[in-house]
């Protein structure tokens, strides 16, 4: 069957997709988008959560056809979805990540080493900067899930971040480090207002 | 495998009536693992996400009628005033992502004696609204598990919502698990005080081969609560009589040894979770009754 959704800001179209298919597997496998992490298909690590109609959920439940006609943004069209909400919506009307560009996205940070290029969400950065990312896998889900919290509770507790991020499974056990890139990017969300 | 993808709820019964195999599908928290292990290949998916009317919510005089969909996350945020037990159940559903996703109705359609919405749900009382084209009906919920994942539903019926009692006095639930979040319970217990009648009703999960209450522990306690006055003078409850509750929901287990815990494990967790909510609900009690004398 042939699935039509919005992906990161852009309609996209997926074909022969079979109908017991995961959101997961057309991501990554039909439109060439592999930032959303497959890794147990049963919900139970969080690393392919992507946001369903604004909401975080795991990609791996969600059957293709449910998603006709809906929004999903992936980890690659973060940053332009944080820059777009910094900005208080869309002024341009061409907001959003194309395909190609999203394929292509990499983490280009602000720091020496990564260089100047794409600008990375506050999430993503701070992710960096408080040396989150060890092997990396969970990472994606986490900035999602992380991303939407901060949308929610601009000053979280640490309470708030735990739960937050209760569903999703880091197996290098980098929590503390990723408590503190949470933290920081609130405290940087707090001083630009 | 074919992908049904009805408009509204009579669509969706005139698919389900059509095609008595087709597994439907909302939240997917269950079905597409099933899928996604290969461990099941239906013929048809009969997906209820369009269905606008199953995500939504009413609370009546007596009771709320919860949409099949409606996803635990929305029973969290909006009905713990009129649903604590389930509320609270709702909270240890998993994680964020699988509770925006997942509701009562798939849970009462998967009909795992692990699912964390039943033992609430038999605590507060409950009748599950099911639809078929040949009409509707409402089943009590202490008649809708018949088996381990089996439930009254018909082939040709689909779970519309769930009319559960609202609460009339102080509820609890409490779940056994290795960590907070992300836990199929090992054993469960939910239990409401319903002043009204003065009765006390309990479910167990995962302790027996379908969600349970403890029935001879309830008549127990209910005539004990009611020989010592103790809904009116809202004394404390004696320890013996905790105990001796305590002992009989144990008694009401039929568990088995798996990978998550032992029958004896479960039977003597199930003891000690009724004892505490018993006293975390009766203090609760005592102290509404005080607040409410003194007010008067």
């Amino acid at each position: 069957m042939r699935v039509n959704f919005t992906v990161n800001g852009r309609p996209q179209e997926a074909d022969d997709v079979w109908e017991g298919e995961s959101l997961l597997y057309v991501l990554r496998e039909r439109l060439g988008l592999p930032g959303s992490k497959n890794a147990c298909e049963q919900g139970e690590c969080g690393s392919c959560t992507v946001r369903l109609d604004g909401v975080p959920v795991c990609a791996c439940l969600v059957a293709a056809g449910q998603v006709e006609g809906r929004e999903v943004v992936t980890v690659e069209g973060l940053a332009e979805y944080a820059k777009q909400r910094a900005e208080g919506g869309c002024g341009t009307g061409a907001c959003g990540t194309t395909l190609q560009d999203a394929r292509q996205w990499r983490a280009t940070g602000t720091d020496s080493q990564a260089g100047q290029g794409t600008e990375l969400s506050p999430i993503q950065q701070a992710f960096i900067d408080a040396g989150a990312v060890q092997c990396g896998f969970c990472t994606p889900g986490l900035l999602v899930a992380a991303d939407e919290m901060l949308e929610r509770h601009p000053n979280p507790s640490d309470a708030d971040i735990r739960e937050a991020l209760s569903g999703n499974l880091c197996r290098c056990t980098g929590y503390e480090k990723i408590m503190d890139a949470v933290r920081l990017a609130a405290a940087r969300q707090g001083e630009a207002v | 495998m074919d992908f049904l993808r009805p408009a509204s709820w009579e669509e969706a019964l005139a698919a389900k009536a059509e095609h008595p195999t087709a597994v439907p599908i909302a939240g997917g928290t269950d079905v597409m693992v099933e899928i996604n292990f290969d461990h099941r290949r239906p013929e048809y998916l009969l997906d209820l996400t369009r269905v606008g009317d199953l995500y939504e919510w009413e609370a009546g005089e007596d009771s709320v009628r919860l949409g099949a969909s409606v996803p635990y996350t929305k029973i969290m945020e909006n009905l713990r005033t009129e649903l604590p037990g389930l509320a609270l159940a709702s909270h240890t559903v998993a994680s964020p992502q699988i509770r925006n996703r997942g509701g009562v109705g798939g849970n009462l359609g998967t009909a795992s004696p692990a699912g964390d919405a039943h033992p609430a749900l038999l605590a507060a009382g409950a009748e599950v609204e099911a639809e078929s084209v040949r009409g509707t009906r409402l089943i009590p919920i202490d008649a809708f598990y018949t088996g381990v994942k089996r439930n009254a539903l018909a082939a040709d019926e689909l779970i519309r919502a769930v009319h559960i009692k609202k609460a009339d006095g102080p509820q609890q639930f409490s779940k056994v698990g290795t960590r907070n979040a992300m836990v199929i319970a090992v054993c469960a217990f939910g239990i409401a005080l319903h002043p009204e009648t003065r009765t006390v009703r309990t479910g167990i999960g995962s302790a027996a081969p379908t969600p349970v209450r403890a029935k001879a522990a309830e008549e127990f306690l209910n005539a004990a609560l009611d020989e010592g006055g103790f809904w009116d003078n809202g004394k404390i409850i004696t320890p013996s009589v905790a105990k001796q509750f305590a002992d009989l929901c144990a008694g009401a287990c039929n568990p088995i040894d798996d990978v998550r815990g032992t029958a004896s494990y479960r039977r003597h967790a199930v003891g000690v979770m009724a004892r505490r909510t018993l006293t975390w609900t009766w203090e609760s009690y005592r102290g509404a009754r005080r607040h409410t004398e003194g007010a008067a």
